[in-house]
């Protein structure tokens, strides 16, 4: 116990570096999803073999080789950024190929007629993916962006392992101080189940505000 | 794949006439140019930051740098045998627990796959390092068997309930006894359904053996780690990078596409079907298929 409460202001900082990070990836994830979801289903070949790259790579690439090759990699060819920018643009990109993954798997659950009915008033390829199948799709698959996001917020951890600033990275110092190492890392364990389990709530309530009745 | 594809994008637009086909045909242009110039680029700042020259290459023409290369990947492919095989046990083991008659073992079996899952690997793998003062290769293993192993546990429940209840009532009426009706007419069933889920599971797994590099196990990654640190080599990185990743994202394609075809192989099987059980969903939070 006194681990937490005399570290107070470390436990703190670690936290809200692991929210940060998981935040900014997770908007990054989201909006890169989207695009690659919707270069995947485009009409022009040459995205649709950039999206299917993108997914394929990506989701078979080990997390912490991508976080060695952007955190290690990209300096030596002098791309110097802050590590937490780093960070972000690893996980952020990791994450899309999964969000894009989940979005198509919704597009199949929105009805044909959605589509064909969207194209009859005169709408063209974007405005239809935009305004009418993508929002659907997005509805209807709000768990499973949740359960990515969750998956996301765990996988910061490793960001901490490459000297970001965020909760796990908070056992090395403490550990220095000479303080209990099993109480540590409870309260490291407790702050990831608080921003695991708020994600999750978070994504209930969406789910009961906008999720698809079918 | 490309069957899903052409069913999304028909409800999104009409097959293209003589213009619009045109029209396609010069975004598909335009845009492999602009992909094509990218790609230029950036070929361009590897030369020019000097990563082609013989110094970064050298060390890969040395057989003491390989035989390192090689003993990091064998490395890793023993985590990963460890990992998948206490996985698969454990996940047996949890699944069995939470469906339990007796609520001491569900509750408990439910609480440990809960938490378990909750948790990030590299947390857990820290801890069983640090904490419990365990070398790097078992603390690695116990780390991702824990993990993958209350997936997988899920995976294997979905997998039995959803075998169709009159199964279980046959097997039942036919006069089996409990463990029988599990052994003999769900669980084979629930396996085969399963099989693309686990498959992808253990994709996981592959590529959480690099969490090893962070706690200095010896694996490939820690080998590449190694060798782009050296300075006799003038620091290389990016052509470690280079070496490293197509080995790695390879093998969990290789493995990915394995699950990939046997979904699809399941789901023209006959025997699955007239068994009716419901294809594996990806249940994993990260799916590693189609």
């Amino acid at each position: 116990m006194d681990v937490l409460t005399q570290n107070f202001s470390l436990y703190g900082e670690g936290f809200l570096g692991t929210v940060e990070l998981t935040f900014y990836a997770s908007i990054l994830a989201l909006v890169l999803g989207f695009l690659m979801a919707s270069f995947r289903v485009a009409p022009v070949g040459s995205f649709r073999v950039f999206g299917t790259v993108w997914v394929a790579v990506l989701r078979n690439t080990p997390l912490t080789l991508l976080f060695f090759a952007v955190m290690l990699g990209l300096p030596r060819f002098g791309l110097v950024l802050p590590f937490k920018l780093f960070a972000i643009l690893a996980l952020g990109c990791y994450t899309s190929a999964f969000i894009c993954e989940v979005l198509r798997s919704g597009i199949n659950t929105v009805p044909l007629g959605q589509g064909e009915a969207a194209r009859s008033l005169g709408m063209t390829f974007g405005q239809t993916l935009g305004a009418v199948v993508l929002p659907q799709a997005f509805r209807s698959v709000i768990p499973p962006i949740g359960s990515t996001l969750i998956a996301l917020a765990k996988n910061s951890a490793i960001a901490g392992a490459f000297s970001v600033t965020e909760l796990l990275g908070t056992y090395k110092t403490l550990s220095e101080l000479g303080y209990n190492i099993v109480w540590t890392f409870v309260w490291i364990a407790v702050g990831y189940l608080i921003i695991t389990l708020a994600i999750s709530a978070l994504f209930h309530v969406l789910e009961k505000r906008w999720g698809v009745a079918r | 794949m490309t069957t899903a594809t052409t069913v999304a994008s028909t409800a999104l637009y009409d097959v293209p006439g003589p213009r619009t086909r045109r029209r396609h045909l010069m975004y598909g242009v335009i845009s492999t140019v602009v992909i094509l110039g990218l790609a230029a680029w950036i070929l361009y700042l590897l030369f020019d930051t000097g990563q082609f020259t013989a110094t970064k290459w050298a060390p890969f023409t040395y057989e003491g740098i390989q035989e390192l290369l090689l003993r990091g990947l064998g490395n890793t492919l023993k985590a990963f045998a460890y990992a998948s095989v206490l996985s698969l046990a454990l996940g047996a083991v949890l699944a069995a627990g939470r469906l339990s008659e007796h609520r001491v073992f569900r509750w408990t079996c439910t609480v440990l796959v809960e938490f378990f899952r909750a948790m990030p690997v590299l947390v857990m793998i820290f801890f069983i390092f640090v904490a419990l003062k365990v070398q790097p290769l078992p603390a690695l293993v116990a780390g991702l068997a824990l993990y993958n192993g209350s997936v997988l546990a899920e995976v294997f429940r979905t997998g039995i309930h959803a075998v169709a209840r009159g199964q279980r009532e046959a097997a039942y009426a036919l006069g089996m006894r409990k463990t029988q009706v599990m052994t003999y007419v769900l669980v084979p069933q629930a396996v085969r359904a399963m099989l693309p889920a686990i498959i992808s599971q253990l994709v996981v797994a592959l590529k959480d053996t690099s969490l090893g590099y962070l706690i200095t196990y010896e694996e490939f990654l820690h080998a590449g780690k190694l060798i782009a640190s050296n300075l006799d080599y003038d620091l290389p990185f990016i052509p470690v990078v280079m070496v490293i990743s197509p080995l790695y994202i390879g093998m969990c394609m290789l493995l990915s596409w394995f699950a990939t075809w046997v979904a699809r192989r399941e789901r023209r099987d006959p025997r699955t079907r007239a068994a009716d059980v419901a294809p594996a969903e990806p249940v994993t939070v990260l799916p590693g298929r189609e």
